[in-house]
C-alpha cells in the first residue's frame, strides 16, 4: 500500500526509515515517529474497531492518551496485549495489530445487529432485563461478558520482565510540553534536582502538533531543543520520556511507567520491558495538558469524525491528512487553527461550521482572511457513511429556542473535524485530593487550591496562551524549587516569551442543538468507548438518579478504560443542564489511577519465580536433598517431610521413620525451629510476664517448656526456654512464628515495660539443631561426647548443658517432643552438616533412621502434643487444652486476665481429645466435623472438628486428635464424623495421650 | 505512601514500617481488679477518630523502635512524632470522634 495520504514534506518523522507493519492481516508501510494510528491514517484507514455495545464502526478519534475508539490488540501469543491506543503506539518494524470487539471481521460485524436493536438496549437495560430470576443472572453474565468484552488477554505467561526503582527528587515536573519544559528549567536552573516526565515518546507536548510557532524568536523546535540540551546539561535534572506518571498519592508520592523497550525493534535483552517508578518528590509541578472535547450531535461517531486538533496533530507532526475533504465543526476560534493547518496541508475544507452566532478570534480572522467558507450560528445536526463519514446536514441555529433549523446545507466530506473546547487534565491533580473548580468563561473544570505540594502550570491549569503557559511553567518551576528548599539563581529570572492566544472565544452548548426532538434523529455519544449517548443520561435521571456519581455507574459514562478523558466533562454539562442546575451543583466524578492502564507486569517487576519469596534452607539442607527428602514449606523454610528409599510410598517411609525413632533411633533436622537468645538481669521476671507459668525457680542449666498466649487468652505460640546463665536464656518457638514472637516481645520491652532490662536477639540462623530420638540416642551421644556426664543426676530430663560433640562446641538440651529419650544438639551453624554427618556415621550400628517432619507429627501426636496452629487457631485457651497446670494461679501473665471471663469457664467451650475410630485401619480426613446425630443431609449440629490424625504405626491402628465441644467430659462416649463421601465415620472420645502416659520411655 | 518521620532514623517511606493502632492504651496495672468489660475494652476497643489521632508504629525494617505519631486522618499530614512513653506534644488541633 502507499501511503498516499503523506504529505511529500514535512512532519517530524524519518523518511529514511520506512517500517512495515501488519493490521488485521493486511501490511502497510509507514515511517520511524508514526504512531500506529498516523501510519494507519497516511494509508487511509479510519476504521479501526467496533464500539463496546452497539457494535458501530469507530475511527481513531484523537491523537493522544484520551482515545477512546482505536483499541487495538498488539502482539500475538503470550506477548499479546489488548486494549492499547493506537494514538499512543509507536510504530516499529513488523509490528503487529489487530482490532478488537469484532466478529468475524471489523467490516461485517454480527454483533452489530445490537444496534439495530438499540431502541431496545438503553442504559440500564441488562440491569432491568436479566434480573429475573435472580440466580440466573450468574448465567446471563457469563453471555453477556461473552458478548462485551474488548481485547483478549493474552495466553501464557509473561515472557518479559520488568523492573521497579524508587526515587527521590526536588521537583517532579510531570509533561513535557512548553509549560513543563518552562518549568524543569526554571527549577534546574535553580539547583533542584529535577526529574521531568513526558508519556510522549519526545519533548514538546502541544507543541510538535504545531506549525509556525515561535518562542523567544525562534521555532519552537530550536526552542525545545535547546531546552532538551539545557536540562541533558544539568547533572542533578533527570529526563524521562515514554514515561508515564499515573498515579498521584499520599505525600507527594507519584508512581509513573516507563516504557523501556516497547518502543525498539530489536529490544537488548538486559533491559527491562517496562519499570516501575515510585517517586517521592519534595514539590510537583503539573503540567499535565488539557483534552479536546467532541461535540455532542447526531451520529458523531463515524470513522473519519475526529478531534480537530488531532487532524492539526496529524498534519504537523506526522506529514498526514486525515482525509481529502473536510467540514471542520466548532464552538470555538480554535477549531479554525485546525482548519487553517488543513487547509495549509492540501485538504478541501469545505466549511467552518461554527455554533457561535458571531464568530470571533484571531484564527477565525485569518480563516476569513483566507476566504474559507464560514457558517456562522449552525449546526451539525446529523451525518451519513457506514464505514467512513461521507455526508453532514448542517442547520441554522435559531437564537430564539436554542434548536436548530431545518437542514440548511448538506456537505460531502471524508472528515468532520470537531472541536467542544477544551478540558484540563486535572487527573493527577484531583488524585493528590486537590478540588477542582469550575470556570465559567474556560467552561471546564480547573484546579482549586492544591491538597499536597503540588503546582499546576498551563492548560491544566486553564491557560491556554502560550505565553502564559510558558509564563505559568517558569513559575511553577521557580516557586517549587524554592518550596523544596532551593535558592532560585539569577539566570531563570525571565520566562519565555510568546504570542498568547488560547482557544477562546467560544460558546458552549453541551449538547448540540439539533432539528430533531432529543433522542431522534440518530444517536449523539457523550461516551464514545462505553457506547453513552446524551439520552441515556437523560434516562438515567427520568428514572432517578440525581448524582452525577450514580448517573456515571447507571449508565456507564466514563468507566471505560479511557475514563472519560473525552466525555466526562460533556456528561456533566447534559446532566446540570437537564437538572436545570448549574455545573459547580452538579460537581465531579472521581478520577482515579491509572491515568491510563498500565500493565500487572511492572507491579510485579522481578518479585516473580525464584524470587518472589526468599527460601531458607538449613546448614544440612545439602544433605536431605542427596537423600532424597520430600520437602515442604514451612514459612519460609524447606523442610524434610519425609525421607523415601527407593520404591516406598510416603505412608511407607513415615511408618519406618516413626518405628525407628521408637525401637532404636531417629535424627531430625530442627534447625528451623525459632531460636531467641534473651539476655538482661529481669530476663525471669521477662519470661514471667510472657509466658503463662514460672520462671522465677528455673535453675541455670534447666529448661522448661512454655505457653504464649495473647491478651484475649488464646494460644499463640510455645516452646521451651533454657537458662544457660544467671541471666542468660535461650528461647525456642514453632518455626513459623520465629518473627512474630520475637516482634512481639521487642513490641512489650518497648511499650509496656521499657523499665525492664531485657535484651531480645534472633539467633535462628545462628545455630544448626539437630535431634536424636530413640532408645539408643543416650548410647550415640556418650560415644560423641566422652567428656559429658549423660547421667540422670547430671543431665536429667530437662536439662542442657555445654560440651563437645564430635568435635564440635555445643549446647546439649535433654528435651524430647516424641515421648523417646531425645537430646537436641545446638551446634554453630557452619558446623551443622558436620555433626549431622557424625552423628550419621556413629550411629550407623544403631540404624539411624532421619526423619522428617511427618513422622514428628505422629510421634508427638501418640504423645498427645499439640501443635500450635494446627490443634489451635487463634480461638483455643490452654483450658481448652486440658493443660490447666502450666497456666499459674498466682502471677500475672500475658492474657490470664481474658482466662477468668465467663465465656472462658463454659463448659461447652471446644476441648482437646483423642479419637479412636471404630475401624483401626480407617484414619479420619483432618478437618472432618463430628456430630452426635447424623441428619438425612446437612446442615446438622457440629459439636468439633478433627485436628490431627495419622495412622500410628506404633499402636498399630489410626489416631486422631480433635476440638470437641466439652470434650473432656466426652470420654469414652461415641461420636460420628459425616464424610463428604457420604460414609460416616464411628469413633470414642479418648485421652489424647496414646502412648506411654506415665512418660516411662523418658527414662533410662 | 505516607512518609513518616522516625525519631531515631528520620523521613523514611511507609513500606519500612509497620501500624500499630491507637497510642496511649496502658495494659491495666492489676488486672485482676478491672470488671470484664473494663479489660474488653482494654483488649479490643479503639477510637476511630476523624482528625489528628495518635497512634502507635514500628520501624520494622530499620531501627526496629516503636514510637508514636499525631496523623490527621483526613489529611494523612503528620503532625508530629515522638518517643513511646513519652508525653504528645503540645498540638493545635480539633479532633471529632
Amino acid at each position: 500500500m502507499t501511503q498516499s495520504f503523506r504529505l511529500p514534506e514535512g512532519g517530524l518523522i524519518d523518511r529514511d526509515r520506512r517500517l512495515g507493519f501488519r493490521f488485521d492481516g493486511r501490511d502497510y508501510m509507514g515511517y520511524a515517529g508514526d504512531t500506529l494510528a498516523a501510519a494507519l491514517l497516511a494509508n487511509g484507514v479510519h476504521l479501526v474497531g467496533r464500539s463496546f455495545k452497539y457494535h458501530r464502526t469507530r475511527g481513531i478519534l484523537s491523537a493522544g492518551a484520551e482515545e477512546p475508539n482505536a483499541l487495538i490488540q498488539l502482539g500475538e501469543g503470550a506477548r499479546s496485549e489488548p486494549n492499547l491506543r493506537a494514538t499512543q503506539i509507536e510504530l516499529i518494524d513488523g509490528l503487529e495489530a489487530r482490532s478488537q470487539n469484532r466478529w468475524p471481521s471489523l467490516s461485517f460485524d454480527i454483533g452489530a445487529f445490537n444496534n439495530a436493536l438499540s431502541r431496545v438496549l438503553p442504559s440500564g437495560f441488562y440491569y432491568k432485563t436479566f434480573m429475573w430470576p435472580a440466580s440466573f443472572w450468574m448465567k446471563y453474565e457469563y453471555v453477556i461478558r461473552h458478548a462485551a468484552g474488548l481485547g483478549e488477554a493474552p495466553r501464557g505467561r509473561d515472557p518479559d520482565h520488568y523492573d521497579k526503582t524508587f526515587a527521590h527528587c526536588d521537583v517532579l515536573v510531570v509533561g513535557g510540553g512548553p509549560a513543563g519544559l518552562a518549568a524543569a528549567l526554571a527549577a534546574g536552573r535553580a539547583g533542584a534536582r529535577v526529574i521531568l516526565a513526558e508519556q510522549d515518546s519526545d519533548l514538546g507536548g502541544s507543541l510538535l502538533g504545531t506549525n509556525g510557532t515561535t518562542i523567544d524568536g525562534q521555532p519552537a523546535a530550536q526552542w525545545i531543543a535547546a531546552a532538551r540540551a539545557e536540562l541533558a546539561a544539568m547533572d542533578q535534572v533527570t529526563v524521562l520520556t515514554r514515561t508515564l506518571a499515573y498515579g498521584y498519592f499520599d505525600h507527594n508520592f507519584i508512581a509513573m511507567v516507563e516504557r523501556v523497550t516497547d518502543h525498539l525493534g530489536e529490544k537488548p535483552g538486559h533491559l527491562p520491558r517496562q519499570r516501575l517508578w515510585k517517586l517521592r518528590a519534595k514539590q510537583v509541578v503539573l503540567a499535565t495538558g488539557a483534552i479536546e472535547r467532541p461535540l455532542v450531535f447526531a451520529d458523531n461517531d463515524r470513522p473519519g469524525i475526529m478531534l480537530a486538533d488531532a487532524c492539526r496533530t496529524y498534519v504537523n507532526r506526522y506529514a498526514v491528512r486525515s482525509g481529502n475533504k473536510a467540514v471542520v465543526f466548532t464552538n470555538n476560534d480554535g477549531g479554525y487553527t485546525a482548519a487553517l493547518d488543513m487547509a495549509a496541508a492540501g485538504v478541501n475544507v469545505r466549511a467552518v461550521v461554527d455554533l457561535r452566532a458571531n464568530p470571533e478570534g484571531p484564527a477565525t480572522e485569518r480563516a476569513e482572511a483566507q476566504g474559507l467558507h464560514i457558517m456562522p450560528g449552525s449546526a451539525v445536526v446529523g451525518t451519513s457513511g457506514e464505514k467512513r463519514v461521507k455526508q453532514v446536514r448542517v442547520g441554522r441555529v435559531d437564537p430564539g429556542s436554542g434548536r436548530a433549523l431545518a437542514v440548511s446545507e448538506t456537505l460531502d466530506c471524508d472528515i468532520l473535524a470537531m472541536s467542544g473546547g477544551w478540558s484540563p487534565a486535572l487527573h493527577l491533580f484531583s488524585q493528590s485530593r486537590g478540588k477542582v473548580v469550575f470556570d465559567e468563561a474556560l467552561g471546564a473544570f480547573v484546579p482549586g487550591d492544591p491538597a499536597q505540594g503540588a503546582h499546576s502550570a498551563g492548560a491544566c491549569n486553564g491557560a491556554f496562551g502560550l505565553a502564559d503557559c510558558l509564563a505559568q511553567g517558569h513559575a511553577a518551576g521557580r516557586d517549587a524549587a524554592k518550596d523544596a528548599g532551593c535558592k532560585p539563581g539569577r539566570d531563570g529570572a525571565r520566562a519565555p516569551e510568546a504570542e498568547n492566544h488560547g482557544f477562546l472565544p467560544a460558546q458552549w452548548a453541551w449538547e448540540v442543538p439539533s432539528d430533531k426532538p432529543p433522542g431522534r434523529g440518530g444517536k449523539a455519544f457523550v461516551d464514545f468507548q462505553n457506547d453513552v449517548t446524551a439520552n441515556d443520561l437523560r434516562l438515567a435521571l427520568r428514572e432517578g438518579y440525581h448524582s452525577i456519581e450514580h448517573v456515571k455507574r447507571y449508565t456507564t459514562t466514563g468507566m471505560g478504560t479511557d475514563q472519560g478523558k473525552t466525555s466526562n466533562v460533556n456528561a456533566i454539562g447534559i446532566v446540570a443542564k437537564t437538572m436545570g442546575r448549574e455545573i459547580p451543583e452538579v460537581g465531579v466524578t472521581t478520577f482515579r489511577p491509572p491515568y491510563t492502564p498500565v500493565t500487572f507486569g511492572i507491579f510485579a517487576g522481578r518479585d516473580v519465580d525464584g524470587l518472589l519469596d526468599p527460601v531458607r534452607k538449613t546448614p544440612i539442607h545439602s544433605w536431605h536433598e542427596q537423600a532424597g527428602a520430600a520437602f515442604e514449606d514451612v514459612g519460609q523454610w524447606k523442610r524434610p517431610w519425609y525421607f523415601p528409599k527407593p520404591g516406598e510410598t510416603m505412608h511407607q517411609a513415615v511408618n519406618r521413620e516413626v518405628k525407628a525413632a521408637r525401637d532404636s533411633l531417629g535424627i531430625m533436622d530442627a534447625t528451623t525451629l525459632g531460636k531467641i537468645d534473651i539476655q538482661g538481669k529481669d530476663t525471669a521476671e521477662f519470661l514471667n510476664r510472657v509466658y503463662t507459668n514460672a520462671w522465677s525457680k528455673l535453675a541455670v542449666g534447666r529448661c522448661r517448656y512454655g505457653l504464649m498466649l495473647n491478651e484475649a487468652g488464646m494460644v499463640i505460640d510455645d516452646g521451651v526456654t533454657a537458662r544457660l546463665g544467671e541471666n542468660h536464656y535461650l528461647m525456642t518457638t514453632t518455626t513459623g512464628n520465629a518473627a512474630p514472637v520475637l516482634a512481639q516481645l521487642e513490641e512489650f520491652l518497648q511499650t509496656e515495660w521499657p523499665d525492664m532490662e531485657v535484651f531480645v536477639t534472633s539467633v535462628t540462623e545462628q545455630f544448626a539443631t539437630v535431634t536424636i530420638a530413640g532408645p539408643n540416642a543416650k548410647p550415640l551421644l556418650r560415644e560423641l561426647a566422652a567428656d559429658l556426664d549423660l547421667s540422670t543426676e547430671a543431665l536429667p530430663h530437662m536439662a542442657i548443658a555445654p560440651g563437645r560433640v564430635a568435635g564440635i562446641d555445643a549446647r546439649i538440651a535433654r528435651i524430647s517432643f516424641t515421648g523417646e529419650m531425645s537430646y537436641e544438639i545446638n551446634v554453630p551453624a557452619s558446623c551443622g552438616l558436620a555433626l549431622w554427618h557424625a552423628l550419621m556415621t556413629a550411629g550407623a550400628k544403631y540404624d539411624i533412621t532421619p526423619y522428617g517432619t511427618e513422622a514428628m507429627h505422629v510421634l508427638r501426636a501418640e504423645k498427645g502434643f499439640i501443635i500450635v496452629g494446627q490443634e489451635t487457631d487463634g480461638s483455643v485457651t490452654p483450658i481448652d487444652l486440658g493443660m490447666d497446670w502450666i497456666v499459674s494461679k498466682k502471677k500475672d501473665f500475658i492474657g490470664k486476665r481474658a482466662l477468668s471471663r465467663p465465656d472462658m469457664l463454659k463448659p461447652d467451650r471446644k476441648q482437646l481429645v483423642g479419637l479412636l475410630s471404630e475401624n483401626p485401619e480407617e484414619v479420619l480426613p483432618e478437618g472432618a466435623q463430628l456430630v452426635e446425630r447424623v441428619l438425612p443431609k446437612p446442615p446438622m449440629p457440629m459439636i468439633g472438628h478433627v485436628s490431627s490424625s495419622y495412622h500410628s504405626p506404633n499402636l498399630g491402628r489410626s489416631i486422631a486428635l480433635a476440638m470437641i465441644k466439652g470434650g473432656q467430659a466426652r470420654m469414652g462416649q461415641t461420636v460420628l464424623a459425616p464424610l463428604a463421601d457420604g460414609t460416616t465415620v464411628t469413633c470414642k472420645v479418648v485421652s489424647p495421650v496414646f502412648l506411654d502416659p506415665e512418660g516411662t520411655r523418658l527414662n533410662d | 505512601m505516607l512518609v513518616i518521620p522516625c525519631p531515631h532514623c528520620g523521613p523514611r517511606g511507609e513500606i519500612e514500617f509497620s501500624y500499630g493502632g491507637q497510642a496511649h492504651i496502658a495494659r491495666p496495672k492489676d488486672p485482676e481488679k478491672v470488671s470484664d468489660a473494663e479489660w474488653a475494652d482494654y483488649v479490643f476497643l479503639r477510637d476511630n477518630t476523624k482528625g489528628v489521632f495518635l497512634e502507635r508504629w514500628c520501624h520494622v525494617h530499620g531501627c526496629r523502635r516503636w514510637f508514636n505519631v499525631a496523623r490527621n486522618t483526613v489529611t494523612y499530614e503528620i503532625l508530629a512524632a515522638y518517643d513511646a512513653g513519652a508525653k504528645p506534644p503540645k498540638l493545635d488541633y480539633e479532633t471529632q470522634v
